[in-house]
This record gives structure tokens, C-alpha cells and sequence, in this order.
């Protein structure tokens, strides 16, 4: 027999080479490859089928349609070899679809393998039948699925309860019926704690899948049963016990620290995951507890696990900071004495970096603001320009949240800028966006403290010919509308940029009309002209109605009666804070019931991004109306320049930049507009939760607010 | 849960897929690939396109990728894709494109184990040797009996480890690595140290053995002191660890009431326990750099290395990493001592000193010069990193006090402590 015999590494082992040549080839599949793979499949040699069909699966990895060769490959399902079997099984749950009359075949070999003496191969074929989604399969694997449930041997009875969730997710009326979900529940109570994590992880999922949501409800011996099988189970089955008990409404404080206790040993655990869901029970049951020791008490033994959970590597680290940002906004004195650790490093990603810099912001106090600005400081003089950018910005949150401090952080901006400054001279690279974004940040310290720092405009204006960003030439342009009557020649700056009026950005078109009216009202003799020649260019040459209608009502008010423009344009304009960036009360609430998960990564309720499940009209308003909250807390320049668009009578916005209209991608990394998109293209390949178009709502020509409104609506209304 | 898992080259060519729930179809590969690989710019590990989301870890030159439908467990996904690598390892020694089309088979095989439905299941890498083989060596009938076995074991309170293991010399080791990390101000002073600490054990041990292992951590020292009276005084060299985490074979129950490590350790190599700690950290070395750019084409190095340790001590194979800009074109290097070369794949210098004693001093001294660049890239100056042993000296000051090994069959055994550092 060893004549013929297929030398083994041929295609799938060890040569790199036999493998290459393989995926070479698998981009064209010939009927002559086929019809090999048929005769080899048909070999009388052992060895040669099995390498067949390891060929087969490496055409299917690769997404080659080898469909056609099902009742040969099934041919080789009854056989003793277990790799072999695994194989073949692993071709059937792909192909089984495709032909659901031949599946028939294997009915039998399945249904004979549940009695087998080996508890692997039982535990396979149940596994691997409740994978097969073909209707007539269905009606045998109920006899089987019974026998398995009770079998004696723990890990075949492991892999039944899993199968019970199959098979619900197929048929729900069949496993109810046939008294399966009934016997899950009888399964918490096991003796073998990995069935009892398996039946809890089986009936979680459909009690989420049910209509009555009462498949899974913790009475006092199942809690029991919960919290012995907790300490002995793997890191997977905790995760699946906590998040139960998440689920769980302790009836009374007693209780809940009763559980608590027993869950606070998993911090220990080095599995950042089982860490999380650990510090989501008790994050939970705090809600229950009234006592004010205790709950500083749990406090206290949450911040050194969740410290821990920085050292993890950083995929988990991004998932736990985004955590802690909202257990940070629940519980703010959570990490008080920690923003050391929350430092950047050096090779730290920058995903990871992006959202320590937001830590760090929520925990700055006037203690640590020193040690904090010196650490800003050095950011600011990094590589990567999103980080320098956002470090930048992170200074000016600093001034705006600590009074005490806004000094110092003028001081460092400061000290951006004219380094920058040389170091532009000097090496002729383009550091200039840490001048940029300093502007933008400083302009957003003024609204804070009017007139504080007016001693600084002069250095900032000397760097208006190197402004680029439209963002910083509109902050500078405010500055100087706003400040009209300390600088001397606010005019002549403001006339500098009227050649080019045209060519601006919206954005710097629409400060640069305010400015200009604020510098009339204030000195009305030095510029007449400009304001005259603004409001003409604005009102004739403009085919943005935005710009067109801002000079117009401006030109009315003046025409009509100045003391009101001035009423209205020199007004007093709310207060700033970065407080208002924080997630309003019950989103958060919401999110804090979602700790581990995506919906705590991108702090949105999983509807949002899942588009399952339908909503109440009630609903839809008020997620929309949340969600428009959240985009416009995302940038406080944003709401700033909103707020002072009111105060100018006008509802115009920015939204024709697409930066404004959208978070910034690094600090949510899902945005709305882009994924209905992308999920149209899903759609092509086969996706059933086709969203509606949101084309035309990025047309209208809007305010922000009235965009992001209807692109929220739509995308929950082409939900229903 | 997890609804599909890919493996991919640096390509974006599958090397692996499979699917565990139907609701979506394999060809959302390729949606990973014109979305993320073929991305340059991707700033974040977990995408959402409509309504799937994808989970990538990098390893090698490999996208490890899972992929679902629902509000998943995020924290619990990235670890499940790291423990997925880290069998990898175990079995094929490195995860890399090679070895993962080399066992293609045996991936599928793991794949089908460790993931039921997308939930994770046994992940032990020790217990899946025991049925999922790379040579597929057992014969039918041997694993047919062995596997009332495996079962038992996979599904048991200790499914970390084999029964029946037999040695015939009983051994243990345990190693302590930390890890410091420094910030020093141009002046030298130290603006922040933390210390993060492995403890690795070795354990080759006969039987199903208890161990208890006790260290100068403050407050398990306190308790003691609490307990027997306070006829001890202040022990000056407890440590305080501000916190830990243990290997999933440590008792957390029993270390959370009593704070007693007790455990069933794995056989072979593990992590028995991770810590950090930031109060009182000893630095071993104090590295005193000063490099200059003078202007666009040189960099001066002047690099001084002191020991702060005793001066009985010594450490060995010490490493010193010392990063040069990327457009560095050559380098000249002067060192007293050791061995001092320019590595520039990495752009790197490599300082090997083989013997250190305490209170010693050494000098590096440099000139790199630089080859123009049409574009003028700052270079982000990275942090000099250093390796080295020192035997029974740790930053942190953490010690053993002691490791008990209980057995039924009462065995001696031979412990062994080792004291790395790096």
C-alpha cells in the first residue's frame, strides 16, 4: 500500500513551498483539479482520501466553491480515524446548506456516533449536528440531544447544553417543546461547574433570543450554585457566571454584599476579561447599597484591578479604558490619586494613548495639574499629529476645568508656540499645527475668562500669516472680533484677508462676517469700508445660503437700528465648561449595564450600532435627540461655535466641514455616515439588516444640529 | 458571541476560516481586508461596519480576526484572540504565517475545541495536547480509553493540569522577573518608577500537588503579625504591592480571605502571579545619557552607566539598548568595557556587558552620522532600555519566603529559588 501512498507533506505540511503552490492554484480550481480531488476522495488508500480532503477544506479557507464534490467527501464521514472525521464534519457544517437532500446521508453515522463508547466522539457528532441548519436534520438530533444532556460523562453534557442553544436559534418552538430549555435549567445545578458556565451561557442566549425574557430568572439556590461553581470554572465560565449575576437584582444591601464578596476575589484574575465582569457585578449591586462606608469601601478595592487592567495588553487596555471613562463619570472618586499610571508611554499604540489623554483630563485637580502639564508638555512635542493635537487640547481642557491652573496652561501654550516657532525656522518642518491648535485651544480660555489673558493677543496675531486650518483661522479671527477694541489694528488684520474672502473656508467666511460687524460696532469710523465691502461680497458673490443670509441679517440689523446689532452682537455669552462633555444620566446608566462590552467601547447603546430590535416612536425621539447631545458634546468648539451662532440670531452652522459634522474618528472609531455606507456593501454580500439610505440627509444644507438629527433619525427610522 | 474567526497573512490572504453561527457568510473576509489590511491608516483594533464588528490582534505577521454580530464582550474577545495565540505557541513553538499553513488541519481541529457556538471552552493548552496531537501518534484504540480521561480532565477544577504525572526527581523553580520603568528629568532626578513583577514557576512535581508559596508582601505580613500577637515588630522589608493577579490555578478564593497563595500548579512552565508595585523602588542602575544632535547630520552619545547595588552583587549579561534616528548612515563607538555594536535593522546600538559589579561605572561614547533626508521626519528620541540579571536583588524588594509543596504520597522535593531581574 505504501507505493501509492501520497507523500505526506506534499500539500499541507511542513514544506512552505507544497503550500504556496497550493494557494496558487486555488485561485483557479480546474475541472481537471476537481476531477482529481473526486477520484483521490474515491481512493481505495487511506491515506490519499485523507489528504483529499484536507485539500478540500484549504479551498474552502480560501473561499474556493468545492460544493460539488459533497457526496464524496460524506463518502469518508464513517471512518475511524478522528481527524479524519473532524474534517469532514467541519466540510459538512459548511456545505450542508447547499445540499440539504444528501445531508440526509449523514444522518445515520451522526446519530450512531452519539452512542459511541469514546465521549469525544459523542460530544463531536452532537456539536457538529447542532451546526447543521438543514430542517430534516433537525427532527433527529432531538433523540440524541436527550440522551446527551444526561449523559455521565461531563464533557459530553457540556457540549449538549451549547447545542440546546442551537438548536433554539433554529426552531425555538422545538426546543421548548421538547422540554430541552427546562432541562438547562435543571443543568445549572450540576455537579461539573464547566456544565453548569455552559447551561448558564446556553440559557442567557435564549432568554435574549425569547419574547418573554423569563427563560432565566436567578432564584436563591441557583445563586448558590452560581457562586460555588464561580471559584471553580474556567476564566471562561466566570465571565459567563458574572454576567449573569450582573443580570441579577439582589433583593436587599445584605445580599448584595453578599455576592459582592464573594466576586471580589476574581480582581485576582489574571484574565483582564474576568477582571471586567468582576467589577460590573459590584458596579451594579452598588446601586443596591445605601451605606456610605461600604460603598467608599468597594470603591477603594476597584481602583487597584482596574489600574492593573493598564498593564494588559493593549487591545484590552483600549476596552478597559474606555471603561473606566464611564465608571470614572459614575464614580469620579474612583481614581483619584491615580493619573500617574495613566501617563502615556512611550510605545504605548496610539489608540491607547488617545484615551489616556481623556483620562488624564477627568482626573486633573489642582494637585496634580503641575505634574500633569509637564507631562502635557512633552506630548506636545511627539511624532504622531493626532496625539500632539489632542495633548494640545488636553492643555486648554486643563485651563478650562482648574481656574487656578489656567495661568500656567497659558504659560505652556505659550511656550508651544514660540518653540514651534523656531523649531519651524530651523528645520523647515511643519510643527506649525502645535501653533494651530494652540489657537484654537486659547480662543476656547477666552470664552472661559473673558478678558483675562488679553496681554497674549499680540503673539497671537503675529502668527496669523501661518495659519492654514481653517479651524485656527477662525479662532483667530474670533479673538480678534471679539477684542476689537485692544488691538489696534484689528481692522487692517481683518482687511488682509478680505482678497481672499472666496477662497476661505465657510467656516472662516462666517467669523470673518461676524468679526468684521463686532470691529464696526465697536470702532464704527475705522471700518466702514471693510464691513460695507464684507457684506457685499458675502451677500453677491456667495452661493453658500448659509454666508449669504448671515450678511444679510447682519446688513438688516445695522441698516435698521445699531444699538440693537449691538445688543445682539456684542452680547455676554454663556459660559464654557468641559463638564458638559460627559454622557447624560441615563445613557450613562445604560452604558455603565454594558461594562466589557462593544456598547461601553463606543458609549452608545448597543441599538444603535447592532440596528436589531425596533423602537417606539418615544424612543426614536429620544435617542435621537441624546445622540445629537453626544456629537455635540464630542467637540466644546463645536458647541461653542453653535452657542455664539444663536447669539447671532443666526442657525447657520459649520456643518459644511466634514470634521464638525462627525466626531473625530480617533475618539469614536464608529461614525454614523460612514457605516450605513459600508453596511450597504454588506448588504451586497449578503447581509439581511439593510439600512436605509442616508444620501440625502448629508445634502441638506443644515445646521449641524439639524443634520446629525436627521442622520440619527434616519438611520433609526430605516431601522423599523 | 463570536461569529467568525480568520487568520490572515500580512497579505490579507485567509489563511483560516471558520464560521460558528449563521448569520454571516464567509466572504465578510473580504470586507476585513479592504477595510483594515489594506488600510494604512487604522486607528483603532475593533471596527463596526453596520452592524458586524471585527476584533483584530496582530501577532507576527498574522491579523488573528473575530468577527461578530452582536454587543460582545469585548474585553473578553481580545483575550480569547491572545489565549488562541499564545496555543499557538505552545504547539507549534512561534504563530507566524509558516506554521499556521503548516497545521492548517490541526488549527481547524483547535478551533472546533476551544469555540462552541462562539463561546470559548477549554483553552488550557497542557489539557488540549492531550487529544488534539500534531503527529496524531495515539492509535484509535489508546485514545478510545484515554478519553473517559481527557473528559474528566478538561471538565474538571483543575483542568490546567494532567493526572498521572511522574517524576522521578521532584522539582521547582521559581524565577522573579520585574520589569521597571523609569522616567528620569534632564537633571537626573527620578520623576517616576513603577515596578511590574512576574513571578515564573517551573514545575516539574509528581501527582496532584498543593503548593502554598508566601512572599514579604506588607500586608499578608500584617495579618501574620496580627495573628500572633504583636510581639513582631514592624518588619522593615515587607513590601507593599499595590496589586496582583494570579494564574487561573491560584485559589483567589482562599487568597482573598486569608491571603495565602494555594495552588495545583500546571506542569512545566507558567505565571504564577503578576504584580506591580510603586512604593520604595530600588533601581539597580542609574543610566546617565547625554546625547547631543549637532545640527542636521551628527548625534554625540556620551552614555554612563553606574551600578547603585552592593557592591558583593553582581549583575550579569547586561544589555543596554540604545535607540540612533532612522536615517542613521554610521556610527563610531568607544566603550571601556563589554562590547558595543550598531544594529540597523533596529536602529539600534547594542552594549553587551557580561559581568557588572555593584558600584561599578561605564562609559559609552558615540558619533553617529547621519545620511540627508529629503523629508525631514523629527525623530521621537525612544527611551534607552536596559536587560540584565541580578541574583538576590530585586526592585521592589519582593522576596520568597517560602514554598510548601503537600502530596499525598508525601515526596521530597527539591525547590530551587532564582532571583532574575530585568
Amino acid at each position: 500500500m505504501t507505493d501509492f501512498r501520497i507523500p505526506k507533506p506534499k500539500f499541507f505540511t511542513t514544506t512552505k513551498k507544497g503550500h504556496l503552490t497550493l494557494l496558487a492554484s486555488l485561485q483557479s480550481i480546474s475541472t481537471r483539479e476537481n476531477y482529481e480531488l473526486k477520484s483521490d476522495l474515491n481512493s481505495e488508500y487511506r491515506d490519499r482520501r485523507k489528504d483529499a480532503i484536507k485539500k478540500v477544506i484549504a479551498n474552502m479557507t480560501v473561499g474556493k466553491d468545492v460544493s460539488g464534490l459533497f457526496p464524496d467527501v460524506l463518502k469518508n464521514m464513517q471512518t475511524e480515524d478522528l481527524e479524519q472525521k473532524k474534517l469532514v464534519y467541519l466540510y459538512l457544517m459548511n456545505y450542508a446548506k447547499t445540499q440539504p437532500e444528501l445531508v440526509i446521508l449523514a444522518v445515520n453515522t451522526f446519530v450512531k456516533d452519539t452512542d459511541d463508547g469514546n465521549p469525544l466522539i459523542r460530544a463531536l457528532a452532537i456539536r457538529t449536528m447542532g451546526c447543521i441548519r438543514v430542517e430534516k436534520i433537525i427532527d433527529y438530533l432531538c433523540e440524541p440531544l436527550r440522551k446527551c444532556l444526561k449523559d455521565e460523562n461531563p464533557y459530553v453534557r457540556k457540549t449538549a447544553a451549547i447545542c440546546v442553544a442551537k438548536l433554539y436559534d433554529l426552531n425555538p418552538a422545538l426546543a421548548t417543546d421538547n422540554g430541552f430549555v427546562a432541562t438547562l435549567q435543571d443543568m445549572v445545578s450540576d455537579s461539573n461547574p464547566m456544565v453548569v458556565a455552559n447551561a448558564i451561557t446556553a440559557l442567557a442566549e435564549i432568554n435574549e433570543a425569547s419574547e418573554t425574557k423569563d427563560i432565566f430568572v436567578i432564584n436563591i439556590t441557583t445563586l448558590n450554585k452560581l457562586l460555588v461553581a464561580l471559584n471553580e470554572c474556567t476564566e471562561w465560565g466566570r465571565i459567563a457566571i458574572l454576567t449573569a449575576l450582573a443580570e441579577y437584582r439582589p433583593v436587599d444591601e445584605k445580599e448584595a454584599e453578599h455576592i459582592i464578596e464573594r466576586v471580589v476575589p476574581q480582581f485576582q484574575h489574571v484574565n483582564g476579561s474576568v477582571v471586567l465582569a468582576g467589577i460590573k457585578v459590584v458596579i451594579l449591586y452598588m446601586r443596591v447599597i445605601k451605606t456610605e462606608e461600604l460603598i467608599r469601601q468597594l470603591v477603594k478595592k476597584m481602583a487597584p484591578p482596574l489600574v492593573t487592567l493598564l498593564s494588559s495588553v493593549p487591545e484590552v487596555q483600549y476596552v478597559a479604558l474606555r471603561n473606566i471613562n464611564l465608571i470614572l463619570q459614575k464614580r469620579p472618586d474612583i481614581l483619584q490619586h491615580e493619573i500617574r499610571v495613566f501617563f502615556c508611554k512611550y510605545n504605548d499604540p496610539l489608540y491607547v494613548k488617545l484615551e489616556k489623554l481623556e483620562i488624564m483630563i477627568k482626573l486633573a485637580n489642582d494637585k496634580n495639574v503641575d505634574q500633569l502639564l509637564s507631562e502635557l508638555k512633552e506630548y506636545a512635542s511627539e511624532v504622531d499629529v493626532d496625539f500632539v493635537r489632542k495633548s494640545v487640547r488636553a492643555i486648554g481642557q486643563c485651563a478650562i476645568k482648574i481656574e487656578e491652573s489656567s495661568e500656567r496652561c497659558i504659560n505652556v501654550l505659550l511656550d508651544l508656540i514660540n518653540s514651534s516657532n523656531t523649531m519651524s525656522d530651523m528645520a523647515n518642518s511643519k510643527v506649525n499645527y502645535v501653533v494651530q491648535e494652540a489657537i484654537v485651544v486659547i480662543k476656547d480660555i477666552f470664552r472661559k475668562y473673558p478678558r483675562k489673558y488679553e496681554g497674549i493677543i499680540p503673539t497671537l496675531c503675529k502668527n496669523l500669516d501661518a495659519l492654514d486650518e481653517p479651524e485656527a483661522k477662525a479662532s483667530l479671527i474670533w479673538i480678534i472680533g471679539e477684542y476689537a477694541e485692544k488691538i489696534d489694528n484689528a481692522n487692517e488684520l481683518l482687511e488682509s484677508f478680505l482678497e481672499t474672502f472666496r477662497e476661505e473656508n465657510v467656516q472662516v467666511q462666517l467669523q470673518l462676517i461676524t468679526a468684521t460687524v463686532k470691529v464696526f460696532l465697536k470702532k464704527p469710523q475705522k471700518s466702514r469700508d471693510i464691513v460695507q465691502q464684507v457684506l457685499q461680497i458675502a451677500t453677491t458673490d456667495c452661493d453658500n445660503p448659509d454666508i449669504r443670509d448671515r450678511a444679510y441679517v447682519y446688513w438688516r440689523l445695522l441698516s435698521t437700528d445699531p444699538q440693537a446689532a449691538k445688543a445682539v452682537v456684542l452680547s455676554e455669552k454663556p459660559a464654557i465648561s468641559v463638564e458638559n462633555q460627559s454622557i447624560s444620566g441615563p445613557l450613562l446608566d445604560e452604558l455603565i449595564n454594558h461594562i466589557s462590552t462593544l456598547a461601553s467601547v463606543y458609549h452608545k447603546p448597543p441599538e444603535s450600532f447592532l440596528g436589531r430590535g425596533t423602537f417606539g416612536a418615544d424612543a426614536v425621539q429620544r435617542r435621537a435627540i441624546e445622540e445629537q447631545e453626544e456629537e455635540s458634546r464630542e467637540s466644546p468648539i463645536q458647541e461653542q461655535v453653535k452657542n455664539e451662532n444663536l447669539l447671532d440670531l443666526d442657525f447657520s452652522d459649520t456643518s459644511a466641514t466634514p470634521t464638525s459634522a462627525n466626531p473625530p474618528s480617533a475618539v469614536s472609531p464608529f461614525s454614523e455616515s460612514t457605516s450605513t455606507n459600508i453596511d450597504d456593501l454588506l448588504g451586497l454580500f449578503g447581509n439581511d439588516t439593510k439600512f436605509g439610505t442616508t444620501a440625502n440627509s448629508s445634502t441638506t444644507p443644515a445646521g449641524s444640529s439639524a443634520t446629525t438629527q436627521s442622520n440619527a433619525l434616519n438611520d433609526l427610522v430605516s431601522l423599523i | 458571541m463570536i461569529s467568525a474567526f480568520f487568520i490572515y497573512n500580512q497579505k490579507g490572504e485567509v489563511l483560516i476560516s471558520r464560521l460558528y453561527r449563521h448569520d454571516l457568510k464567509r466572504s465578510v473576509a473580504d470586507i476585513f481586508r479592504i477595510q483594515v489590511i489594506s488600510n494604512t491608516d487604522v486607528r483603532s483594533p475593533i471596527i463596526t461596519l453596520g452592524s458586524t464588528s471585527f476584533f483584530h490582534v496582530r501577532h507576527e505577521n498574522l491579523f488573528v480576526v473575530a468577527v461578530t454580530k452582536c454587543n460582545a464582550n469585548a474585553a473578553l474577545v481580545f483575550e480569547f484572540c491572545y489565549r488562541l495565540v499564545n496555543i499557538g505557541k505552545s504547539y507549534f513553538g512561534k504563530f507566524d504565517e509558516e506554521s499556521v499553513k503548516n497545521n492548517f488541519v490541526l488549527i481547524y481541529e483547535l478551533l472546533d475545541e476551544v469555540l462552541d457556538f462562539g463561546y470559548p471552552q477549554n483553552s488550557e493548552a497542557e489539557t488540549l495536547k492531550m487529544y488534539i496531537t500534531t503527529e496524531g501518534v495515539k492509535t484509535e484504540r489508546a485514545l478510545a480509553e484515554a478519553s473517559s480521561q481527557i473528559t474528566a480532565q478538561t471538565t474538571s477544577a483543575t483542568s490546567w493540569r494532567r493526572t498521572g504525572i511522574k517524576y522521578r526527581k521532584n522539582e521547582a523553580f521559581i524565577d522573579v522577573i520585574e520589569s521597571v520603568n523609569l522616567l528620569m528629568s534632564t537633571k537626573g532626578t527620578v520623576l517616576r518608577s513603577d515596578v511590574a513583577g512576574q513571578i515564573m514557576m517551573r514545575a516539574y512535581l509528581s501527582g496532584t500537588p498543593e503548593c502554598k508559596f508566601g512572599l514579604n508582601d506588607k500586608l499578608l505580613l500584617e495579618k501574620d503579625g496580627i495573628q500572633k500577637l504583636t510581639t513582631t515588630l514592624r518588619k522593615p522589608n515587607a513590601v507593599e504591592i499595590d496589586d496582583c493577579q494570579f494564574h487561573q490555578c491560584v485559589k483567589l478564593g482562599k487568597f482573598g480571605s486569608d491571603r495565602i497563595i494555594s495552588f495545583i500548579p500546571p506542569d512545566g512552565e507558567f505565571e504564577l502571579m503578576r504584580y506591580r508595585t510603586t512604593e520604595n523602588v530600588n533601581l539597580p542602575f542609574r543610566v546617565h545619557p547625554v546625547v547631543n544632535e549637532v545640527g542636521k547630520s551628527r548625534v554625540e552619545y556620551r552614555i554612563t552607566v553606574k551600578a547603585q547595588f552592593s557592591p558583593k552583587l553582581y549583575a550579569n549579561n547586561v544589555i543596554v539598548r540604545i535607540p540612533t534616528p532612522l536615517n542613521t548612515a554610521n556610527i563610531n563607538l568607544r566603550v571601556a568595557t563589554g562590547k558595543a555594536k550598531y544594529v540597523p535593522d533596529e536602529n539600534l546600538v547594542i552594549w553587551k556587558i557580561p559581568r557588572f559589579q555593584g558600584q561599578g561605572e561605564f562609559t559609552l561614547q558615540g558619533e553617529a552620522e547621519l545620511s540627508s533626508m529629503t523629508v525631514k521626519k523629527a525623530w521621537s528620541r525612544p527611551p534607552i532600555s536596559m536587560e540584565f540579571q541580578v541574583l538576590m536583588f530585586t526592585s521592589s524588594g519582593l522576596l520568597v519566603r517560602f514554598l510548601k509543596v503537600f502530596e499525598k504520597s508525601n515526596y521530597q522535593s527539591v525547590k530551587w529559588l532564582e532571583r532574575d531581574h530585568y
